[in-house]
This record gives structure tokens, sequence and C-alpha cells, in this order.
């Protein structure tokens, strides 16, 4: 009996920290859509750098995929509460769910500047750069206002 | 010699009235500044390379409301929050009936038109390695941008942050005009270091203070915690940053890092304004990082 009680509250305390609510499939979720972004993004930035060789296809591909990732719906993602001061690894602000229509404004101004990306990735290296640099900066300006600096 | 002017430091925020002589404003040489002609987009150039506007413009600013530095940006700090200022040309709440001089008083000196010392959250610390012609340069691109006639916003600090005149012997521990890095190599090296510890000031961030806020100059750009309390800012010095020249370079233009994620928080502003320089001054501070010791 005691074992018990003894296993019991070790039990309960590993799951404390957990017990809030448990969004692990939002996260990877959430994670999983921005780590699509990043690796289609590397194969558009090295083209535009000269690391790796030009591909009208390929290019045109990852351009594609960053505008798919663009209409995914954000609503699932981001349940009340999923935010960094309530809940370990994330580091969603609580400031998401305070300015909601901003924060899905500025995913709306990605899904446009994929679009743009979209319209020049096939055309030529050269034109990627300017396109990058305006997906850029909507990943950048959400990352100011909503994820925390590491 | 520091350990005696921090003990007078600790003198100072007890007993105010000690140590006036050390505590006095010191201004630029007037002759310096006589004579010399204004290049307005030289002064673009600083702006940029001086990220003035991710302080001064309001808050929630975006786009070409930016070029508004209608102040207002609180800045946390363990000494208390500092709110950066109107330095929009208006002449009563900002700064358009300044001469280049008085620029140049606050930037370089850390002192006001009146005579007043300023906090260091203004990082005259770096500024004071730019040039007179710089500032006569920036001041006439200043003066283009659109006027704001929003009133300035008191500091919240608590006492004895509150007594400026201690702020003399702080600029006497800490405002020093040698760089860091002592040697540069090449021009480029040069200019990188011009660029980071001057204009750029870089190390206000990424370098760690010590107890009077100073900052460690032994440390220079190992990181430091966020004074927002949260997190740290990390260090980009050769031996943690091991992203290469091209690597950060690109970083400073599109706000990208090798592994595609993206620059947020602070920095993502401060990229906002490295991508409107010129290519080569990315690669000088790029090149200036990776010659740090």
């Amino acid at each position: 009996m005691k074992r018990f009680a003894l296993t019991l509250a070790a039990a309960t305390m590993v799951a404390a920290p957990a017990m809030a609510q448990d969004f692990s499939a939002e996260l990877k979720a959430r994670q999983g859509q921005f780590r699509i972004m990043a690796l289609n993004l590397g194969v558009l930035g090295g083209m535009a750098q000269g690391k790796i060789e030009y591909d009208a296809e390929a290019a045109q591909e990852a351009a594609d995929t960053l505008v798919a990732v663009s209409m995914i719906s954000q609503t699932p993602h981001w349940p009340e509460g999923s935010d960094n001061f309530s809940i370990d690894g994330t580091r969603a602000m609580p400031a998401i769910w305070e300015n909601t229509d901003d924060f899905l404004a500025k995913w709306s101004d990605y899904g446009e500047a994929a679009l743009v990306m979209q319209e020049a990735a096939g055309t030529g290296a050269e034109a990627i750069g300017p396109a990058l640099r305006q997906v850029g900066g909507t990943c950048s300006s959400c990352h100011d206002d909503y994820r925390e600096p590491q | 010699m520091r350990l005696i002017l921090k003990l007078l430091l600790v003198a100072v925020l007890l007993a105010p009235a000690a140590g006036y002589w050390l505590t006095r404003p010191d201004r630029v040489d007037p002759e310096a500044f006589a004579g010399l002609t204004p290049d307005v987009a030289r002064g673009e150039t600083l702006y940029y390379a001086g990220g003035c506007a991710s302080c001064h413009a309001a808050p929630e600013a975006e786009g070409e409301a930016k070029l508004v530095l209608a102040g207002g940006h609180r800045l946390e700090s363990d000494f208390g929050t500092f709110v950066a200022p109107n330095i929009s040309p208006d002449p009563e709440h900002g700064i358009g009936a300044w001469s280049a001089l008085d620029l140049a008083n606050a930037m370089l000196r850390g002192v006001s038109p009146e005579g007043r010392h300023y906090y260091p959250s203004f990082p005259y610390t770096s500024y004071i390695h730019m040039s007179a012609q710089d500032i006569v340069d920036l001041k006439a691109f200043l003066d283009t941008l659109p006027a704001s006639d929003t009133p300035n916003a008191a500091h919240d600090l608590a006492f004895p942050f509150t007594l400026r005149r201690g702020i003399g012997l702080w600029k006497a521990l800490y405002l020093e005009d040698d760089y860091v890095l002592a040697n540069a190599a090449t021009d480029t090296v040069v200019r990188g270091r011009y660029l980071v510890e001057g204009p750029g000031h870089c190390a206000e961030c990424h370098t760690p203070r010590d107890a009077f806020g100073g900052l460690d100059r032994s440390a220079w750009m190992t990181g430091a915690p966020n004074p927002s309390g949260r997190g740290s800012i990390p260090a980009i010095d050769p031996a943690n940053l091991s992203w290469s020249e091209s690597e950060i370079a690109y970083y400073l233009e599109t706000g990208f890092t090798p592994d595609f994620d993206s620059a947020g928080g602070h920095m993502a502003r401060v990229v906002e304004n490295t991508s409107q320089l010129p290519e080569e001054d990315r690669q000088a501070i790029a090149a200036y990082l990776k010659a740090l010791p």
C-alpha cells in the first residue's frame, strides 16, 4: 500500500506540469508547417544565392508549396492556452490571443508574398531574391510581435 | 583606477552633492563642426546603420510610418523603464530647433542642449565613434523626415537613478572613445568595426553589462540576458557564432538564418535597417564579427 501511494505520488509529480492541457498535436502541426516553409525557402534561397543550381521546375514546386502552406487554416493550430507562458515547447507569445485579428492579418500577408514568389520563381534565379525578401519581411514582421526571441 | 571610480559612483549615488566636478557634462569642440557641408544621402545611410527608427518610431508604426520618429518605445532595464523621446523635426516636441552641434553633443557626449546628462539607454557609448561629418549629415537627413507633435513621456525610474548628476561619473567609467577591436587588419574590417562598434551599436544588446549597467568590454559580443527579463540575446563572437561571413551578411539582408528560420523580436527591426545598407556594409559587419578574438 505504501509502495502504491509512493508510486502514485511520483506519477502525479511527473504528470503535474503537463496537467494543464495537452497541446502536443497542435504544437506539432503548427511547428511542422513552419518547417515545411523553411525547407522550401531554403531551396529558393540557395538558388538566389547561387549555392544551388537554378532549376525552374524545382523553384516552382518550392514556391507552390509556400502558397499551399499559406492556405492551411490556422484556427485549429492555436488553441487558447497554448502560449509560452502556459506551456513548454513553444515560443508563441500570449499577444497572439490578445491581437488575433492582427496575427491572422500577418498570416495573410505571408500568403500574398507567397503568391508573388509563385509568379517569380519559375522565371529565373534573379527574380527569386526580391520575392524572397518580401516573404522574409512577412516572417519577421510576425516574429517581431508574436514569437519569443531565443 | 576603475575600482576607485566605481566606489565614487556609489558615493555619488548616496550623496548627490559630492563629486560635483567629476559629474559635470562634457561637450564636443564646436570648432570641429565649423564649415561642414551636409550630405543628405550619406545621412540616410547613417540613419539605417544606426537604426534610429527601431527605438524612436512609435511602437506600433509599420512601413512609411516608421519614418515618423515620434518616440514612445519603452526600454525595460534593471534600473527602470526608459521611454525613447520624439526626435522628429517638430520644433517644440521634437528636435527641429536643434543645431547639428546640439545633435553632436547628444550623440557623442550624451548631453542635452540644456546641458543635462542623457541616460545611457541612449547609446552614446557607441555613437562616440561617429565623426563630426557623420552628425552633420545625419541631422540633415533627420530634418527631411515628417514632424510629429507627440509630447515626450517621462522615464519610469527608481531612486537613486532619478538623479541625473550621477551619470557624469558613469560616463567617466564607461564612455570610452577607443575601439574594442584595437587592430583591424583590412579596410573591410575597419569599416565593419566602425559600423558595429559605432552607429550600429550592436554591443549594447549583444554584450553583457556589469552591476552599474556598463558594458563588459572583456566579454565583447558574448551575449547577454534579455533586459525584458525573458530569454537571452545570443552571443555573436567567433567562438559562439558558427555562421560564415556570407551567411551573416545574408541574414542582415533578408532576415533568414542559414537554415531559413527568420529573425524575430528586436532583431527583426534591426534587419529592416541593415537590409537598407549597401551590400559592402553588410559584408563589412560580417568580416568584423569574424575578426573578433
